[in-house]
C-alpha cells in the first residue's frame, strides 16, 4: 500500500511534475470537450491538419523571437478560417479544402524551420510534445485559453449542438450555422494549442479523438460522452505521466499509448456488454 | 409550363370540413410562393418560375418524379438554397421573418442518425426559437414535445438513442420535431418514402388531424395513391409546376404522364394507380 503511495505521489515533490499535471488536467478537460464534437461530427482530420498547422505559428514566432504559443494560436485559427473559407469559395469538399491547408501550412514551418542553420530544441519540444519543461506562463495561457472556451461551449452548447447533429435544419430555426461551424474549428484549433507544448504537434489529435472515440463505446448520450471523454482523457494522462516517469520514457506517447489501451479496454467493454444492433420497433413487436 | 386548365379548377372547394370558428383567424394562405426560380451553381436551374399556395387548414401533395425538385423548391422556400429569382412568403410575410411559425421535415437521410443524442433530444430542437447564452429547455419545451412524441406513437422511446429506431420510427421522430415546434405551416419532405401502407396509414391520420387544427402542410411525396387519397389539393411538379388543384381533379392520366415523364395506367375502382412503362421508354416500372 505504502509502495502504490509513494509511486502515485512520489513525483509530485518536483515543481515541474505538479505542473505537468496541471496543465494536463486543463489539456483533458478542453480535448474531452471539443473531441466529442470532433467525433461525432466526423471532424478527426481538421483536428489534426489543425495540428499540423501551428508549425508555421510555432517556426515562425520562434525565428522572429515573439510567443511561441500566440504563433500556433494565430496559425491554428487562420488555418481553421482558411478551410470553411476555401470550401466555400473554391467549391471543393471538406477534406480537400482541409488537405490544401495543411500541407500549405505544414510547409511554411517546414521552410521557415530550413533557414535555421543550428539544431533548435526548443522548436522540436513542440513537435513531440514537453511535458516536462511546461513553465508557469505555459499554464496560465492554456487555463486561460481553456476557461474562455468552456465558457462559449457552456453559452452555445444547445447551438452547437444543433449544427453538430442537423446544421440543415438548425438553419431554418434560426440558428445562425455557418457561424457556428466556423466556431466549432476555432474551437479544436484552440484546444490543439493548449494541450500543444504537453503534447506536441504530431500527437496533440490523440487528445481529442481517443478519449471521445472511447466514451462512445460506453455511451450514447452525447454530453455523457463529453464527461466521461474528460475523465478517461484524465486517466490516460495520468497513467502515461507515470510511466513517463518511472520507466524513463517520453511522456507524450506514453499518454497516447494509455489513451489506446483504454480505448481497447473500451471494446471490450461494449462487446461484454453487447450493445443493441436490433431496431427497438422489432424487439418491441417480439 | 403554365398550369394546364383541363385540369385546374379555378374554383376549388375544400375536401375536408371547413376550419372551426376558433381557427379561422388564421387567415386563408400560409404559403405563398411566387415566380421561385432557384439551383446550385454551374447547372440549370432545378425549379423554374414556380407558383402556388397553400390554404390554412389544408394537406397539400407535392408529387413529381426523382430529381423533379421537390427538396429544392423547400429548400428554396426555407433560405437553405438561395433562390435565383422570385420569393416565398409565409402568412404574408418573407419565410425568413415567419421562422416561429414554420416547422420543417428533412428527408430521413439527411440527419446523421449515428449521433449521441436521444429521441427526445432530437424532438426539443423543433422548440428552439432565438439565440439568448446559457439558454436550457423549460417544462413548456419538455411537455410540447413529450405530447408530440405521445401523437406519433413514440413516448415510450423517447431516451433511446435515434440510431436504435426503425425507418418508420426514424420518420416519426422528425415528424414529431416538427409538431413540437408548434408551427402553424409544416413542410414535410418525404415522410412516407419507405413506410408500408398501415405506417402510412397512421401518418396521414395524424396529418390530418393536424389539418383540422388548422395548420396548413405541404407533403413531398412519390406516393400517388396517397396524395390521391388523403390530400385536400395537389401540385404536379417536374421543374415547373405541371398543374396544381384539387386533387381528384389534378390527378389524371394526363397530367401525371406529363410530369412522370412515362405513360400511367390508372385503376380506379381499387384507387390504386400503378406505373407501366410505355413501349420504347427505358427504365423499370415501379421506379419513380
Amino acid at each position: 500500500m505504502e509502495a502504490l503511495a509513494t509511486w502515485l505521489f512520489d513525483p509530485y515533490q518536483f515543481e515541474f511534475m505538479r505542473r505537468a499535471l496541471l496543465v494536463l488536467a486543463i489539456t483533458s478537460v478542453v480535448g474531452g470537450v471539443v473531441g466529442t464534437f470532433v467525433v461525432h461530427k466526423g471532424m478527426a482530420f481538421s483536428g489534426d491538419a489543425l495540428a499540423h498547422s501551428t508549425l508555421a505559428g510555432v517556426s515562425i514566432a520562434f525565428v522572429a523571437g515573439m510567443n511561441v504559443s500566440i504563433g500556433a494560436l494565430i496559425a491554428a485559427v487562420v488555418t481553421a478560417l482558411g478551410i470553411s473559407w476555401t470550401r466555400e469559395r473554391a467549391r471543393v469538399s471538406y477534406d480537400t479544402a482541409i488537405g490544401i491547408l495543411f500541407v500549405a501550412m505544414f510547409s511554411l514551418g517546414v521552410l521557415v524551420i530550413s533557414t535555421r542553420t543550428t539544431y533548435t530544441p526548443d522548436l522540436f519540444s513542440f513537435v513531440f510534445g514537453d511535458i516536462l519543461g511546461v513553465s508557469r506562463s505555459d499554464v496560465i495561457a492554456a487555463a486561460v485559453l481553456a476557461g474562455a472556451l468552456l465558457l462559449f461551449v457552456g453559452a452555445c452548447y444547445r447551438q452547437l449542438l444543433f449544427v453538430a447533429f442537423d446544421p440543415a435544419m438548425a438553419r431554418t430555426v434560426g440558428v445562425r450555422a455557418r457561424f457556428f461551424e466556423y466556431a466549432l474549428l476555432v474551437m479544436i484549433a484552440v484546444a490543439v494549442v493548449v494541450a500543444l507544448k504537453a503534447i506536441g504537434i504530431v500527437l496533440v489529435n490523440a487528445m481529442l479523438i481517443i478519449p471521445a472515440a472511447t466514451a462512445s463505446l460506453v455511451s450514447s448520450r452525447f454530453q455523457r460522452i463529453m464527461g466521461l471523454s474528460v475523465v478517461l482523457a484524465f486517466i490516460a494522462s495520468v497513467s502515461g505521466l507515470h510511466l513517463s516517469y518511472h520507466a524513463g520514457v517520453a511522456a507524450s506517447p506514453a499518454i497516447v499509448l494509455s489513451g489506446c489501451t483504454l480505448f481497447i479496454a473500451g471494446l471490450g467493454w461494449r462487446r461484454w456488454r453487447g450493445r443493441p444492433t436490433r431496431p427497438v420497433e422489432a424487439r418491441a413487436a417480439a | 409550363m403554365a398550369h394546364d386548365p383541363a385540369v385546374t379548377s379555378a374554383t376549388h372547394i375544400p375536401a375536408r370540413e371547413p376550419l372551426a370558428p376558433e381557427h379561422e383567424h388564421l387567415g386563408a394562405v400560409a404559403l405563398e410562393v411566387r415566380h421561385l426560380t432557384a439551383g446550385y451553381p454551374g447547372f440549370p436551374p432545378a425549379i423554374e418560375d414556380i407558383n402556388l399556395r397553400v390554404p390554412v387548414g389544408e394537406l397539400v401533395g407535392l408529387i413529381g418524379p426523382n430529381g423533379a425538385g421537390k427538396s429544392t423548391l423547400f429548400k428554396a422556400i426555407l433560405g437553405l438554397v438561395h433562390p435565383t429569382a422570385g420569393q416565398a412568403l409565409a402568412f404574408g410575410v418573407p419565410v425568413r421573418e415567419a421562422r416561429d411559425r414554420i416547422a420543417y421535415m428533412p428527408q430521413v437521410e439527411e440527419v446523421d442518425w449515428d449521433f449521441p443524442v436521444s429521441v427526445l433530444d432530437v424532438v426539443l430542437m423543433g422548440r428552439y426559437r432565438a439565440f439568448r447564452p446559457f439558454q436550457r429547455w423549460t417544462r413548456a419545451d419538455r411537455e410540447a414535445s413529450m405530447a408530440a412524441l405521445e401523437r406519433t406513437q413514440l413516448a415510450q422511446f423517447a431516451q433511446r438513442q435515434v440510431g436504435q429506431l426503425s425507418g418508420g420510427q426514424r420518420r416519426r421522430v422528425l415528424m414529431a420535431r416538427a409538431i413540437a415546434r408548434g408551427a402553424r405551416l409544416l413542410l414535410l419532405d418525404e415522410p412516407f418514402a419507405g413506410l408500408d401502407a398501415a405506417v402510412q396509414h397512421d401518418l396521414v391520420q395524424i396529418l390530418d388531424g393536424l389539418a383540422a387544427e388548422g395548420k396548413a402542410i405541404l407533403v413531398a411525396t412519390h406516393d400517388l395513391s396517397c396524395v390521391a387519397n388523403s390530400c385536400d389539393e395537389a401540385i404536379c411538379l417536374n421543374r415547373r409546376v405541371i398543374a396544381a388543384g384539387p386533387s381528384a381533379e389534378v390527378l389524371t392520366a394526363e397530367v401525371l404522364t406529363t410530369t412522370f415523364q412515362r405513360h400511367l395506367l390508372t385503376v380506379p375502382r381499387t384507387d390504386i394507380m400503378q406505373f407501366v412503362t410505355s413501349p420504347g421508354v427505358a427504365g423499370v416500372g415501379g421506379e419513380d
